[in-house]
């Protein structure tokens, strides 16, 4: 469902991606793995076309949207988690929900299905977003993005600077989402987490993807993540 | 005290036009971060499409209509074809393009309508008075600006805090990218907030029409009234231009009402005038000092 | 050719020009042209005082007519007692002497500008812009109050002031004073610009909060640099006056404070230097237009928004080969 093809993409005059690869199939659960620094966000940002593409391709249901505004990629369907939550701190909880949600009758996510997965939200929905913890709010901004319903749902630093036990919560709701057949593009630390719920894997170093492949490989591989992934 | 009633309702009618060019101008720049000088052109453009479509079909209303749908259809223009190119840039040149736009407008009006003032009379249906506390006359026209000034603060108060294009202004105020990144049209937003605030300005000038004269230049007193009531309000809020526009509209009246005549009894008449007429023409502007010396960002500083 | 040199280069024939502009003008038979000079040179004054506040403080001024006014009031109103025998505040007597109503009005802007000063300087950016904007307009209506000194017809002067050994009556003369006062003023303003205060100014253009924490909170030196700025404009003002012979309040309207910035815009914004080119373009571009029509604040006004959207540095700034700060 999503294509991208020997990416390539710069802040200002610095080159912050190089050839980037990497695709993503219906009801795959995907990740981006590496350190700090090497381009996952970027990545992730271009695909949703906050920055732009300087060259190759990307398509997402073999559409090219790789020129398109932002807000025209999202309403193809896809549903952006951001790094560091960006809650609207000015918005109540409810409103951070519906404000730019896209529901209908025959879509699974709603008012009522996100409250469910997060009851959490539901006691805290007059709150204003900025009156909320890390956890609720990043409870927040994966809700909000489901409430687009998106065909393919976007996580950047899913369980960053979360307690354990929140990130547990975390985890169980992105499992609840897998058996939902919902798509994930991940990005995130916690690769042993990661390997228990997503099939494919991509690695990225500098700007280049210089691995990729399924758990079960990537497993086997443990010069892989200590090359690329240990800190 | 029939006066003073009288002056105080003045000053109200004056702060409920004030409240609607300000409201339109701090939303613009609460949201867009756009200091838009020309404001005050489509309230001068207003008063005079409604002089027109008055003074030829007999009818204010009409005039009124006109004159909003004009302003809408220019707001359009003006937002897509400049003011979209000014968000980002330095303050400075938004002051600049503006102006420019100013001069423009002052011109084009002068082109079209010539350099003499146009008058429109009181809407024959509001054409009576109103006695106030059982004693005295009050134009009914002017009460009906200060019940459609209240209407359209609760009808704003509404649109922004309950309705979904409310929660999507303030969530693009917040954090444009992130609503654009959730499939908002960030543009269209804009577009459409920038010619909200063009309608409520030239409203303001239509129905300004019968009390003052229609004439060139007239956006810009108003103009600068009504940045000092938004910098007094605090910058991006409503609320605070709604307490700012009528604070402003009643000293400036009263202060024009009674200075002078308080000035006069232990001046020479002939000097207690100047003094209290010099007095009032600048006690909105010590009235602002004073409140930028207590508060320098304004009375409220949430949208 | 180095930037230093182009720019030394461009200044030194600028003032060459100048310099030999009204024998020049005399010797084609256009001497109409000199006092046009002269106006261009009272608003370069502005312009560079004005950009001693924008480009060097990053503060946006839109309030620099009031100054301008203020010093032209001073003169005019001093000028129109001593020639109508009226006692000033019922107080002294008026003088038609440059050497002292030339400082009076530079000090009252000083005055001006300090009130002024404290008050909106409190703020920053669009605060400091609409503040400014405001108490310049109440200026306007304070004078415009005074039923003595014209009200909104302002006042005719009999005569240009006297200043010992010169007749400022002559209009070569008196373009020389204020190319001299231009020069003066960038001298000054320069010194300031690289005295440790202009750095200190600088440095809370770049960061506010780490000047204060440094133990320089910046006010003083901005209401230094703001005050400086004022006093440059109101003596423009009060020469200005002495070219037109006329107070108006034309002089403290807003509009001119507009006028102002874009002399500063098309000059190049930090370059004191580029006052100068602001200046004879506005000034150029509205004797041109206004020749050929009544209506050329349109075609002003369309030229505004097209500098505006399209080219990001002055003339000044672009004839050094340097993009605006």
């Amino acid at each position: 469902m999503l294509q991208v093809n020997r990416l390539c993409a710069r802040y200002g005059l610095s080159e912050i991606l190089h050839d980037v690869s990497l695709s993503a199939k219906q009801g795959d659960i995907v990740t981006l793995l590496g350190r700090n620094g090497m381009g996952k966000t970027t990545t992730l940002r271009s695909i949703m076309g906050l920055t732009p593409a300087y060259q190759g391709q990307i398509s997402f249901q073999s559409e090219p949207i790789h020129q398109l505004p932002s807000w025209k990629i999202a309403q193809l369907g896809i549903g952006y988690v951001p790094e560091g939550r960006q809650i609207f701190p000015n918005l109540t909880v409810r409103e951070n929900l519906i404000a730019t949600a896209r529901v209908s009758k025959s879509k699974h996510w709603n008012e009522q299905t996100i409250y469910e997965l997060f009851p959490r939200l539901a006691e805290r929905q007059y709150n204003m977003g900025n009156q909320l913890s890390g956890g609720e709010q990043q409870m927040l901004a994966i809700g909000r993005a489901l409430m687009t319903n998106p065909e393919l749902l976007i996580l950047d630093e899913a369980t960053e600077g979360l307690a354990p036990l929140l990130r547990q919560e975390i985890w169980q709701c992105l499992q609840q989402l897998k058996s939902l057949e919902q798509s994930i593009l991940i990005v995130d630390k916690n690769v042993k987490d990661l390997l228990k719920i997503a099939n494919y894997h991509y690695i990225l170093e500098k700007g280049n993807v210089v691995w990729h492949g399924d758990s079960e490989q990537l497993n086997k591989n443990t010069d892989i993540i200590e090359n690329y992934l240990a800190v | 005290m029939i006066l003073f009633i009288e002056q105080l309702f003045n000053g109200l009618q004056l702060g409920v036009t004030l409240f609607l060019l300000a409201s339109g101008l701090t939303l613009v720049f609460g949201i867009m971060g756009l200091i838009n000088l020309s404001h005050g052109s489509l309230y001068m453009v207003g008063a005079y499409v409604t002089a027109t479509v008055t003074n030829h079909t007999g009818n204010f209303f009409l005039g009124i209509c006109a004159a909003l749908v004009c302003a809408a259809i220019l707001g359009v223009i003006i937002e897509m074809t400049i003011m979209r190119r000014l968000y980002h840039r330095d303050h400075l040149y938004q002051v600049l393009a503006t102006f420019g736009l100013i001069l423009f407008f002052n011109e084009s009006v002068r082109i079209i309508w010539g350099s003499q003032p146009l008058f429109i009379d009181i809407p024959q249906s509001l054409n009576f008075t109103v006695n106030l506390f059982g004693q005295g006359g009050y134009p009914a026209y002017r009460i009906a600006i200060i019940v459609l000034g209240i209407v359209i603060l609760l009808a704003l108060f509404v649109l922004i805090f309950y309705s979904k294009i409310g929660m999507l202004t303030r969530a693009g105020s917040s954090n444009r990218e992130m609503a654009q990144a959730l499939g908002i049209n960030i543009n269209r937003l804009y577009t459409g907030i920038f010619a909200f605030g063009a309608v409520l300005s030239a409203l303001a000038g239509g129905l300004a029409g019968p009390i003052y004269a229609v004439e060139i230049g007239m956006g810009e007193s108003v103009l600068i009234l009504a940045f000092v009531v938004i910098v007094i309000g605090g910058i991006g809020s409503i609320k605070g231009s709604f307490i700012a526009a009528l604070l402003i509209g009643i000293v400036d009246t009263l202060g024009r009402a009674y200075l002078p005549a308080f000035f006069k009894t232990f001046m020479s008449a002939s000097d207690g005038a100047v003094v209290g007429g010099s007095l009032a023409s600048i006690a909105i502007y010590l009235l602002m000092a004073v409140i930028l010396v207590v508060k320098p960002q304004g009375l409220s500083s949430k949208l | 050719m180095t930037r230093l040199n182009r720019q030394s280069l461009i200044i030194g024939l600028t003032f060459l020009v100048l310099a030999v502009l009204p024998p020049l003008l005399s010797a084609i038979d256009q001497s109409y042209y000199v006092s046009i000079a002269s106006k261009i040179l009272i608003y370069a004054l502005v312009g560079i005082s004005l950009d001693l506040i924008i480009g060097q403080a990053g503060l946006v001024s839109f309030g620099h007519a009031a100054f301008f006014g203020m010093g032209g009031y001073v003169c005019g109103v001093l000028s129109h007692h001593s020639a109508n025998d009226l006692l000033v505040f019922s107080v002294f007597t008026g003088t038609n002497n440059a050497l002292i109503s030339w400082p009076l009005a530079v000090l009252v802007c000083m005055v001006l500008g300090i009130i002024i000063g404290v008050i909106s300087l409190r703020t920053t950016g669009v605060y400091f812009i609409m503040i400014t904007l405001a108490l310049a307009q109440m200026v306007y209506f304070l004078i415009i109050s005074i039923p003595q000194y014209g009200g909104e017809d302002g006042l005719s002067l009999w005569t240009r002031n006297k200043l010992p050994g010169l007749n400022l009556q002559d209009d070569t003369q008196f373009y020389y004073i204020c190319l001299a006062w231009v020069i003066i003023y960038l001298l000054i303003a320069h010194k300031l610009i690289y005295s440790s205060l202009g750095l200190m100014i600088k440095g809370a253009k770049l960061n506010h909060q780490r000047l204060i924490a440094l133990g320089h909170p910046p006010f003083k030196a901005q209401l230094m640099i703001f005050v400086l700025s004022a006093m440059g404009s109101g003596l423009a003002g009060a020469l200005m006056v002495n070219l037109t012979q006329y107070v108006s309040p034309d002089y403290l309207h807003w509009s001119l404070s507009g006028k102002f910035l874009v002399i500063v815009i098309l000059g190049g914004i930090g370059f004191l230097f580029g006052g100068l080119y602001g200046a004879l373009i506005l000034l150029g571009l509205e004797e041109i237009l206004s020749s050929y029509t009544d209506h050329w604040h349109f075609i002003l006004g369309i030229a505004l928004v097209i500098i505006v959207l399209t080219s990001k540095s002055g003339l000044y700034a672009s004839l050094v080969g340097r993009k605006a700060t």
